[in-house]
């Protein structure tokens, strides 16, 4: 069942669909969600640009997408409508607030007529509702509230309805209306009585035939809860810095749809986190690496605007070999693009963009609850290798939701480090010295040696060093050497990432089709829908992008055809193409959205049916 | 575990009782035993080979600094310097403590997260005038607006000495440079004047070749808990050679060289010829002769440096011009403001004390769980 609240961005839908969403998750169902809304915090009201919008699925089965096409839309306006109409089937439920199709909110959206009367809306099942005006009514009790303060509780009626129809139980909203109001006595009675009459609606009228009921779906043994990819990825880098013993500190700057990382972190004081805002993401990773230099665990959190500014101190912590954790949560570009939707397009900017040879690490979480374990791994990278790392998120993953099932943090993997301690080496007349570029054979990382420690006094800096010794050095066989050094650095971290697995049911499909970071869930849910059609089709994803996992080239050569949908230009077709000389074709698209479920499998069913030969 | 150098220890215990305001910069930083202090300028002195031009103003300033960090009192490895990038800013790599050579202007962004971070660091910046005010000028308003404890060491040669000598945002108007072959027409700044219009707590000026007068700066800076910013007049014999002559030179420095001095009446040339500085009653600051001096000039401007309302202290910064006619020197502002890094830390001890302890896993599985979870059987 899919789900989607629309209305001006001022009718307080995201709160809406997030109320519903947890009564959902509180069944048990499995689900997913896609709020979309605009750039502008208070676009003109009843605009088309205005129109702010939430998509839950949820089901008694695994979900693995928010859904193509909503079963229900509820238009709070003609805008709503307007603007939400083309993604609705034909068929499906509309309800719409009749009180809000005035001439002009409907003049506003150039509806010239009503479409409520004039029959363009014959082949949905609408539900005309006077959302405003039933509204108003419940609350007329409330002598001390305006007739504004009144209206504004109509989302909390459309809930109370749509909670009805679902049978989803309203205890949790109540207790959250109780703590956010509790102390406005007013505003939390007109909220709680908006959130009954909405319920008694739709129990007492004839026009909605009945309740649905959407049991559990089948899920492992655990305790749940439901979360979004930046509240996940937060905890995953609180549950590092815990796991590594090492103090985290943030210093970022905000930024769209990055900055709920920010805000989360800094009411995190009570677990030791130190958060900075910067004056710009310059002064947010300079101050992440200063932290680092400490003896920290030194994280910045920003989105694609914000990396390319921080772009010449990371390639600093490239050359310094520090730990280090930069988190990317990409929107729409190029410049500020669309600040409010998602893209996949920085995926060439994380890996190259710094001026001479940068190579790090960098990790995509493929869904909103597994940013925790994203983050998790990022932690363990950079401190292991001492090494910047890349943490590629995007807006979909940032504000959608999902159940998460909570791990057992002593289960968590083990982190902790050690700093050096002790003078490694000896000068030409045998005297014990410190050498800040001697690195460990296996993981080829330098000591990490912090300011405090007796001794190991040295100085690091972004000047090319010699080997070992880490003293200025500019001859060109130690630059070369170093260079490769700090390649073999990263490549060698995929000795300790699982090999690429496909996923190939019948282990002879034809078609491979590989994805990374949030593509996974549409993909997942294409090749699904390919199978029941008894089409075969093979999958594959990956979460790391620098290094690949081992046998990545093994897989793909393994299938005659690959496709690779990304949102994006095509960047790691680019990639994959380059490393291995395969055929890997692209399915790029950039709409500011996530793929649809029906647009995979219509690419993929392209794919199938393509002459193996074209295009050669 | 094992090592005693594990961050939580660092940072462990209470940095900051937020009720007792730290007074002094070197608060929190753990002294050298006696025994074990290093004392001599050879201690501070890296086996890296110097390589400025030979004659280069920061010979001198390298000297000066090795030879006074002995008084700290700290051990070696408690102390870090951060440079941006520039000739000066390759001073790191000759003092033996730690030290990052980092990249153009951003120094003051690392430090500050390297100083809030660890309160058991005395934490220096090195920068040229290119350096802290044209790339890293936003950082550099930012670190003293917030009031970091660090020391700022500005070498101000009036050029980017590193890329061979193009105008800086010191430069006098109308300096021929290879980028300016028919004069500059940019307005400079005033570095002190910058600092104290950011609010900063402590901005002093002092000048390469004077030892003496630049050593009792940096005790009072090191001594001042907040950002310390120092402007040192450096000359660069390459590319803008002789840029302070006119305030080096012994016949006309008493006349040019104004010596602020705290609870002083602000006071110029050698006696006989001495001028005082007085308000006239249109507000503006003017020197007039001291012997002809009358009351109608206007009162007389006693330096305060304590004074937290900036105004005369900037009016006092804007007595320099071009030709460097007077030129104050010393130790322009120094105010007790609570530090950055102090409240920072302040915020968070009071978090984990008010929770009891630090937090453990369960306060941890408690914080993912949120309130809202539910179980599957
Ligand atoms: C991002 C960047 N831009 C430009 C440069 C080139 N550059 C290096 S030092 C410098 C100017 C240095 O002038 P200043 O800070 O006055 O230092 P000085 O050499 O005079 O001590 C410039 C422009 C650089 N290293 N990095
Ligand atoms: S160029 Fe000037 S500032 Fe740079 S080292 Fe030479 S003399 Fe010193
Ligand atoms: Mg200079």
């Amino acid at each position: 069942m899919v789900i989607r609240f629309a209305g001006d961005s001022g009718d307080g839908m995201q709160l809406t669909g997030d109320r519903f969403t947890a009564e959902s998750a509180g069944l048990g169902n499995d689900l997913a969600t896609l709020p979309n809304f605009p750039a502008e915090i208070r676009a003109p009201q009843g605009t088309l640009p205005g129109v702010s919008s939430f998509q839950l699925h949820f089901a008694d089965h695994d979900v693995l997408t928010p859904g193509d096409a909503p079963d229900v839309l509820v238009a709070m306006n003609p805008a709503a409508l307007k603007a939400n109409l083309a993604d609705v089937p034909r068929g499906a439920s509309i309800i719409v607030d009749t009180d809000e199709f005035s001439k002009r909110n409907l003049a506003k959206v150039g509806y010239a007529a009503s479409p409520l009367d004039d029959g363009s809306l014959d082949s949905w099942a609408v539900h005309q509702v006077p959302l405003t005006s039933l509204t108003i009514e419940a609350l007329a009790d409330f002598a001390t509230l305006t007739r504004k303060d009144k209206e504004r509780a109509k989302n909390m009626f459309a809930l109370g309805l749509l909670s009805w129809m679902y049978s989803r139980p309203t205890t949790s909203t109540r207790a959250f209306l109780t703590s956010k109001f509790g102390a406005k006595p007013d505003i939390l009675g007109a909220n709680l009585a908006a959130l009954d009459a909405g319920w008694n609606y739709g129990e007492t009228t004839e026009s909605f035939a009945s309740a649905f009921e959407v049991g559990p779906a089948p899920m492992a043994a655990g305790t749940y809860r439901n979360v979004t990819g930046n509240t996940a990825l937060a905890y995953g880098l609180v549950a590092g810095a815990h796991r590594a013993r090492l103090r985290l500190v943030l210093g970022s700057y905000p930024i769209t749809p990055a900055s709920d990382i920010l805000h989360t972190l800094s009411g995190l004081k009570r677990f030791g986190i130190m958060t900075m805002q910067a004056e710009d993401e310059i002064a947010g990773v300079g101050i992440a690496l200063g932290a680092s230099f400490g003896g920290a665990l030194g994280v910045t959190s920003t989105s694609g605007p914000g990396l390319a500014l921080k772009a010449e101190t990371i390639g600093l912590a490239v050359s310094l070999e520090l730990p280090l954790i930069i988190v990317d949560v990409q929107r729409g570009g190029p410049s500020t693009g669309l600040p409010t939707k998602t893209e996949q397009a920085d995926l060439l900017q994380a890996m190259y963009g710094r001026n001479g040879e940068a190579p790090l690490p960098v990790v995509a979480p493929r869904s909103p609850a597994d940013c925790f374990d994203s983050a998790l791994e990022a932690v363990r990278i950079a401190t292991t290798y001492r090494t910047p790392v890349v943490l590629l998120s995007d807006g979909y993953l940032a504000n959608g939701s999902e159940p998460w099932r909570l791990p057992e943090i002593a289960t968590l993997p083990d982190l902790s480090v050690e700093f050096a301690h002790e003078r490694n080496g000896t000068d030409a007349k045998g005297a014990p010295v410190f050498h800040p570029y001697l690195r460990d054979p296996e993981t080829l990382a330098r000591p990490w040696a912090i300011p405090g420690t007796p001794g190991l006094e040295h100085r690091i800096g972004g000047i090319e060093k010699a080997d070992i010794t880490g003293a200025i050095n500019y001859e060109p066989d130690n630059h070369e050497r170093m260079t490769q050094l700090r390649q073999r650095k990263v490549d060698g971290i995929a000795a300790t990432i699982p090999p690429l697995a496909a996923d190939d049911p019948t282990g002879d499909a034809d078609l491979l089709v590989l994805g990374w970071g949030s593509t996974y869930g549409p993909i997942s849910a294409a090749a699904r829908e390919l199978r029941t059609q008894g089409r075969k089709v093979a999958t594959a994803h990956l979460g790391h992008l620098n290094p690949l996992p081992p046998e990545t080239g093994e897989v793909l050569r393994r299938y005659r055809r690959i496709l690779i949908p990304e949102m994006n230009g095509g960047q790691l077709a680019l990639l994959i193409r380059a490393a291995y000389l395969v055929d890997a074709r692209s399915y790029a698209r950039v709409r500011g959205l996530p793929f649809t479920t029906a647009e995979l499998v219509e690419a993929m069913t392209a794919a199938l049916d393509a002459d193996p030969q074209e295009g050669r | 575990m094992a090592h005693p150098l594990h961050t939580a220890d660092v940072l462990g215990g209470g940095s900051t009782d937020i009720g007792m305001p730290l007074r002094h910069g070197l608060d929190l930083i753990p002294r050298a035993q006696p025994d074990q202090a290093p004392a001599t300028k050879k201690d501070f002195t890296s086996d890296q080979e110097v390589r400025w031009c030979p004659g280069c103003g920061d010979y001198i300033i390298l000297n000066t600094v090795q030879s006074f960090l002995p008084e700290l009192g700290l051990r070696k490895e408690n102390i870090v310097f951060i440079s941006g990038i520039g000739c000066s800013s390759r001073f790191p790599y000759y003092l033996d403590t730690f030290g990052m050579h980092s990249i153009h202007g951003r120094a003051p962004a690392i430090a500050t997260g390297l100083a809030t971070s660890r309160p058991d660091l005395s934490v220096w910046v090195i920068t040229g005038d290119g350096d802290a005010l044209s790339i890293g000028g936003n950082h550099l308003i930012h670190a003293l607006r917030r009031n970091v404890n660090l020391t700022i060491l500005l070498f101000n040669n009036r050029i980017y000495g590193l890329t061979k000598g193009q105008y800086s945002p010191t430069s006098e108007p109308g300096k021929i440079t290879k980028s300016t072959p028919v004069g500059s027409v940019d307005m400079p700044f005033n570095p002190v004047s910058l600092a104290l219009g950011a609010e900063a707590t402590f901005v002093a000026r002092s000048l390469d070749n004077d030892r003496a007068h630049l050593s009792e700066i940096l005790r009072a800076a090191a001594a001042h808990r907040g950002t310390a910013l120092v402007e040192i007049y450096q000359n660069c014999p390459i590319f803008n050679d002789g840029a302070f002559d006119a305030i080096k030179d012994r016949d006309q420095q008493e006349a040019r060289l104004v010596h602020l001095t705290h609870g002083e009446p602000v006071r110029v040339g050698a006696e006989g010829s001495r001028q005082v500085l007085v308000r006239s009653t249109d507000g503006r600051l003017r020197f007039v002769a001291e012997t002809e001096r009358t009351e109608s000039d206007g009162q007389i401007v006693v330096h305060d440096r304590h004074d937290p309302d900036p105004s005369q202290q900037f009016a006092i910064s804007r007595i320099d011009d071009s030709r460097m006619t007077h030129v104050p020197m010393g130790i322009f502002r120094q105010v007790e403001r609570p530090t950055y890094d102090d409240l920072v830390r302040g915020q968070l001890d009071a978090a984990v004390a008010a929770a009891g302890a630090p937090a453990t896993d369960a306060d941890l599985a408690a914080l993912i769980a949120g309130k809202d979870t539910w179980t599957v059987a």
